[in-house]
């Protein structure tokens, strides 16, 4: 606990209530130290976790932890990625069991085994991919383990008649008997619900519920939301929009580096100092500029015009200069991978055009994509980049075999004098070139991707998260090595949580913001404080 | 009508008793294929029951009834082993029931290398059993057998929370488990089921044939598993009907049988259709998967 920062007290924190709830709830001054008053003191938390802890190998995910649930509220759970945010959901949920503190249901320390057992406890969680069964009826999915039985056997009917009362209190009215896979995902989240408040009626966690919803069932979904609260149930909800943290009027839980930065009512707050929280940036407006914010660039290397996909990224209207480095910030969620994965073709854009050194071109997949110039390395380097147990070699050549084609194989000398050749450019620290990627470090791993795109001799490289999870030194040997492409002439697209990173690489920056290109900074905007302060809002005078 | 004597009670009856252990093994792959799994093993079970039994029977002397209990408790165990090492040790069902195949078959093959004739009363009074039919047909003992597991397994896949939770693991394993599926407690259950009913299906076969033989049965799983996907189950789990596969049952006892009637066909000519018919079948079922999903996303989509 006394490792974690306190930000900003409220000076209403004390004695805040949420509105409706008796006044009798809150039994005295909440406490903050870990171990505060032991077991004499009567908090009005439905659910509490005290000084959590959880330690995955040398890395700590959760340090001292406190996170308190009020009944009759909804509690965001804000924080960038790694944060801590779904370990501590897991522990709450008991998918996880903390290494350290202690978990309180109604002011009782309990252990949860699994989350089943956190459910008999109360505690009902929404994924953010709807788990339940789209090959089953709606009135199952609500009921399986509990069907009403009749001589052992499952009463359909009264099964059917029962939900079907259920979900007209959450304003559905669709057939109880019909395939829950035939329902749009808003309508599938709503029945997880239901299931959740109807199993454990306590406390709920909705985990990114809003990540695949579309506005008007996001609005759906609040008014499901704000029902229960009214209720008197205890909300958690994770989410990276921050529109809906003050949609919801929640209080707030920030996360940072596995630790709590703060817990508060939103009251006085803005997004921006939400954002500064997640982000642990002070804003410093006289933040140092980027020296190449004055080159000027006139080669249009590639133009995005209009460009969007439905339900992934509004249209954008992008122009990519030979020599450049554009900088994407965003948080996450904000529609900053799905840019780059339109741009590559993964997901095909639905609309708008795109040209090529002043042609039009079509990008419907990775493969025109490659045969473009364009190279991608994507975010989630295990699953999306590395092919674990193939060799360095091979992972360097993989990229340039899958543009050359099919029937031009390259052979094992080729191969050898490739991987060689941009193995060394990129400085790849391997024992050999034969071993298995998945034995070098994470900052090994990314320059064995770089040295795969190099090979293929791109024309425009887009970078997603390039130096997350390795270590300081390798980072700043990325940085070097952005910058030095760069300098040789090739366009790149680099989207990164690191502010200060994308301000020292950046020529321009573009800034995401609910799956929109929100702002477009050069020169001199290009500085911490004003990146932070696009992510946070434009509309900040209106909250 | 080719052939109208086809249409007859007397057919009808013989293609009940002749198809019985088919029909009773395969509604235990039906479980088995809408949780998701396959069961390599229940061909080899039968012909280790078929063993089994005999050779307790007409070498030790025991009355049919314990013999028939200890293969129905060897069976259940055997497929209580395979449910655990599908669960625990996340092999998929089919390594595991493949190695419960070999085991079975290898099992059947060190009680004897020879067919045992089974000679005793039991077995001849229930052979007799039988109900007559009007126009001279015979609904024998293991054709009743067979029609009761059907009706059995159609109330356990369609009526009860047990079912429910074998279309929940088919439909999505990861979900279930969150939802409170007992997911251990399941998969044990249905790999028992399996192994239990290949286990009768094989004293049916012994019944059928009163002798037990070590290599009988070979290949019985793949004709249950095509059953059970011409009945309309998906290999790929949490879609399917019991009564389905009796359907199943029947048209592949039909194709038999009627190629037979002919006479002038090689009895080769079965696997053809066969083929044929699950092919046609497994296109079938892709254009209705196909159309449904696009009728999903068509409305409010995009």
């Amino acid at each position: 606990m006394n490792a974690a920062r306190v930000w900003v007290t409220n000076p209403r924190h004390d004695n805040a209530r949420p509105a409706g709830i008796p006044a009798g709830f809150v039994a005295g001054p909440r406490r903050r130290g870990k171990h505060g008053g032991s077991e004499l003191t009567q908090t009005a938390f439905r659910m509490e976790a005290r000084g959590v802890s959880k330690v995955f190998g040398n890395n700590t995910a959760l340090d001292a932890v406190d996170f308190g649930l009020l009944p009759g509220e909804v509690h965001a759970l804000l924080g960038e990625n790694g944060a801590g945010k779904s370990t501590l959901i897991k522990i709450l949920t008991g998918a996880y069991q903390p290494d350290g503190g202690s978990i309180h249901v109604d002011g009782v320390e309990v252990e949860f085994d699994s989350p089943l057992d956190a459910q008999s406890y109360g505690i009902g969680t929404v994924y953010q991919e709807v788990n339940l069964l789209p090959n089953r009826s709606v009135a199952e999915n609500l009921f399986l383990g509990h069907q009403p039985t009749r001589f052992g056997l499952v009463d359909r009917r009264r099964m059917d008649r029962e939900a079907r009362v259920l979900l007209t209190r959450y304003g559905l009215d669709i057939d109880p008997s019909s395939e829950l896979g035939m329902h749009s995902v808003a309508v599938q989240q709503i029945v997880a619900i239901a299931r959740a408040v109807q199993l454990s009626g306590k406390v709920l966690i909705l985990d990114e519920p809003t990540a695949s919803l579309d506005r008007d069932e996001v609005q759906r979904l609040f008014e499901v939301v704000s029902g229960l609260k009214q209720q008197g149930l205890a909300i958690v909800f994770i989410t990276h929009f921050l529109d809906q943290v003050f949609a919801l009027d929640a209080r707030v839980t920030v996360l940072r580096n596995g630790k709590l930065v703060e817990t508060s009512e939103l009251g006085e707050m803005t997004r921006t100092d939400l954002v500064r929280r997640m982000l642990g940036k002070d804003i410093a407006f006289s933040g140092s500029t980027s020296l190449e914010a004055e080159r000027a660039f006139d080669e249009v290397l590639m133009s995005f015009t209009d460009y969007g996909r439905k339900r992934s990224v509004q249209p954008f209207t992008l122009d990519v200069h030979k020599g450049e480095v554009i900088g994407v910030a965003g948080l996450l969620g904000s529609g900053r991978t799905e840019m780059a994965r339109i741009m590559f073709g993964v997901d095909p854009a639905d609309s708008g055009s795109v040209t090529l050194r002043g042609k039009a071109v079509s990008i419907k997949a990775a493969t025109d994509a490659i045969g473009y110039g364009i190279g991608f390395c994507p975010e989630d380097r295990k699953a999306d980049g590395i092919f674990g147990d193939l060799s360095v070699r091979e992972n360097i050549v993989i990229a340039l075999q899958g543009k050359l084609g099919w029937f031009r194989a390259l052979n094992r000398d080729e191969q050898l004098e490739l991987a060689g050749q941009f193995g060394e450019a990129m400085d790849i620290r391997a024992a050999s070139l034969d071993m298995p990627v998945k034995l070098l470090s994470g900052g090994n791993q990314q320059k064995v991707i770089l040295a795969r795109w190099m090979a293929t001799d791109p024309d425009f490289l887009i970078l997603d998260e390039p130096t997350r999870g390795i270590d300081v030194g390798a980072h700043a040997e990325i940085v070097r090595t952005i910058n030095r492409l760069r300098n040789d002439g090739m366009a790149l697209l680099v989207i990164s949580s690191e502010i200060d990173e994308v301000v020292a690489y950046s020529s321009r920056v573009v800034v995401m913001r609910d799956r929109e290109m929100v702002a477009e900074l050069r020169g001199q905007e290009i500085n911490p404080g004003i990146i932070v302060q696009a992510i946070a809002a434009h509309e900040e005078a209106s909250t | 009508m080719q052939f109208p004597a086809l249409l007859s009670t007397r057919v009808l009856g013989n293609f009940l008793t002749d198809n019985a252990f088919l029909g009773i093994t395969a509604v235990g792959m039906t479980f088995v294929i809408i949780s998701g799994g396959i069961d390599l093993s229940v061909g080899a079970v039968i012909g280790f029951t078929g063993v089994l039994v005999a050779v307790l029977i007409s070498s030790v002397g025991m009355h049919p009834l314990a013999a028939f209990a200890i293969a129905l408790a060897i069976a259940a165990l055997f497929g209580a082993a395979m449910g655990l090492a599908i669960h625990y040790l996340q092999v998929p069902a089919f390594i595991v029931t493949l190695a419960g195949m070999f085991l079975a078959r290898g099992g059947a093959s060190v009680i004897t290398q020879d067919s045992v004739p089974i000679n005793h009363e039991f077995y001849s009074y229930l052979t007799s059993l039988a109900i007559r039919m009007p126009g001279g047909g015979k609904l024998s003992f293991i054709g009743m057998l067979m029609v009761l597991v059907f009706l059995v397994g159609a109330v356990l896949a369609h009526r009860t929370r047990f079912g429910s939770y074998v279309y929940a693991l088919g439909g999505n394993a990861t979900s279930a488990s969150l939802m409170g599926v007992p997911v251990v407690r399941t998969t044990v259950t249905i790999y028992m089921l399996s192994s239990v009913l290949a286990c009768l299906a094989g004293l049916v076969f012994s019944l059928y044939t009163s002798a037990g033989y070590p290599l009988a049965a070979v290949g019985v799983e793949l004709d249950a598993i095509g059953a059970v996907v011409i009945g309309g189950t998906l290999l790929t789990g949490g879609y399917g009907f019991v009564f389905g596969s009796f359907v199943g049952v029947m048209l592949l006892g039909l194709v038999q049988t009627y190629i037979i009637f002919d006479g002038t066909l090689s009895s080769w000519w079965t696997k053809i259709v066969i083929g044929f018919l699950l092919f046609l079948f497994i296109v079938l079922q892709r254009l209705v998967f196909a159309a449904s999903t696009r009728a999903d996303r068509s409305p409010g989509g995009a």
